[in-house]
């Protein structure tokens, strides 16, 4: 099994996602330098909490070219999967990573429905990709968010939460899982098998 | 729209999952990571786990365990007891847990949940509220870990969750003590009202008797979650059962 490195950066539940890893199989490289980074084989760019202050994190890590030049297979979780877009809302506005455009917005579901998204929701799967192999339609995954991802040609699978909510996209070498696929159970831990099966 | 959350409590001391009414006559259910994995094998949603022990002794709860369990769940844990400070939360993130639950140091120093929520981010900011009737409204009690030190708070539930919000808590869970342990149904007036006053989730605990009451809860009060405790460990519910009973009664839950 594959060797994988996860961003360490102070703005992530770092250990859940390592210990996905390790049930399969694989062997987990916790870092936040920017030479093993840029070295890595695979990337997992992890994150709860807010956009700006992940942003600076990295910012301040000398963390953020690595990052985006990153050649091979690179996964965001949750607002890593955010940090993938152009720009975000939140705190007044902040620049992300700029991978995938579009601009990250307040998620505004409608009355009856709380905010955060928090639980499990389940996932209509729009297009085939590695990363979705094996995992049916339909399948349930937990959701922990208060922003959404713009809706666009990067989306792979969403779920509904008073409108479509990207919970799988892709560009090129980058993926990003809106849920968290270290607490998604079955199809969580499929997902995360298939990145690391994905060819560095 | 998301399934509606079953979540077993599991009250932890030296990492031994104990039942009974909090402080009174603790029998050993097993170990904290064993029956963990059970649940999660039998379909729970998230559990939570409360170190029982931390609070009454002045101390933070063990992360060691915290972390043996993040090893082994594939589903949401969140944790409580005796977690007063962003740095001790923090650990617990660290360790492995998704979610911190504060109770009455939240009550003590409100601004605890700010600054939990600056830090780490509201979904991972839980509170916990323990609330009593009183004449017609509800009340906030804290200290109910230990009968001696027990007292209301001075303050209105409503509010207090309506406070806990604003300061950035990214769920509630309210415990509806008259319930609590009696398992005649869910406080489904108490947490309908609560409901009605919060935009962000709410999820019922105390009184768990039945499927039924589990089915009452979700239509009637609109909670995203349920939690329980006895009905679980004693086997008197078992989760594959319960989910069953209420998919066929319309009730969205993840199988």
């Amino acid at each position: 099994m594959s060797d994988v490195t996860v961003l360490s950066y102070g703005a992530g539940n770092v250990a859940s996602v390592q210990f996905a890893l390790e049930r399969l199989g694989a062997t987990v490289r916790l870092t936040d330098d920017p030479i093993e980074v840029a070295e890595a084989e695979r990337l997992i760019l992890p994150g709860v909490g807010q956009a700006g202050y992940a942003m600076g994190r990295l910012a301040d890590l000398g963390l953020v070219d690595p990052i985006r030049a990153f050649p091979r297979p690179l996964l965001g979780v949750c607002l890593g999967q955010q940090l993938l877009f152009a720009d975000s809302d939140e705190g007044g506005g902040t620049p992300l990573l700029d991978l995938i455009p579009g601009r990250v917005g307040r998620l505004e579901p409608g009355p009856g429905l709380p905010v955060p998204h928090m639980g499990w929701s389940r996932l209509a799967i729009d297009r085939a990709d590695p990363l979705l192999d094996g995992v049916d339609e339909g399948s349930w995954a937990y959701f922990v968010h208060g922003y959404l991802c713009p809706d666009g040609p990067a989306t792979l699978a969403r779920a509904d939460y008073g409108g479509p909510v990207p919970a799988v996209v892709r560009s090129a070498n980058r993926w990003g899982c809106q849920f968290h696929p270290e607490r998604s159970a079955e199809a969580g831990a499929r997902i995360l098998k298939n990145f690391l099966e994905i060819e560095a | 729209m998301t399934a509606r959350r079953i979540i077993p409590c599991l009250d932890v001391k030296d990492g031994r999952v104990v039942k009974g009414v909090r402080f009174q006559g603790h029998a050993d259910m097993g170990d904290a990571a064993e029956l963990a994995a059970r649940y999660r094998d039998q379909g729970a949603d998230e559990l939570v786990f409360y170190d029982i022990a931390a609070s009454p002794e002045g101390r933070t709860l063990d992360y060691g365990w915290v972390r043996d369990i993040a090893r082994l769940l594939d589903i949401p844990f969140s944790v409580a007891g005796g977690i007063r400070s962003v740095d001790q939360a923090a650990r617990c993130l660290d360790h492995g847990a998704d979610k911190v639950s504060i109770n009455s140091p939240a009550l003590e120093r409100p601004e605890l949940i700010a600054e939990m929520a600056d830090r780490l981010g509201s979904q991972c900011v839980v509170v916990g509220v323990d609330s009593k009737a009183s004449g017609d409204d509800w009340v906030v009690h804290q200290y109910t870990g230990s009968p001696d030190a027990s007292r209301a708070a001075g303050r209105r539930t409503l509010d207090w969750i309506v406070e806990a919000q604003a300061l950035g808590a990214g769920e509630i869970v309210l415990n509806c003590m008259d319930e609590d342990g009696v398992r005649r149904g869910y406080d489904i007036a108490q947490l309908a009202a609560a409901r009605a006053v919060l935009t962000i989730p709410l999820v019922a605990s105390g009184g768990a008797g039945s499927a039924e009451h589990f089915q009452e809860v979700f239509e009637q009060a609109d909670v995203s979650g349920a939690l329980a405790a006895s009905v679980f460990h004693t086997g008197t519910l078992p989760i594959p059962d319960l989910k069953a009973f209420l998919n066929a009664a319309g009730v969205e839950v993840r199988l």
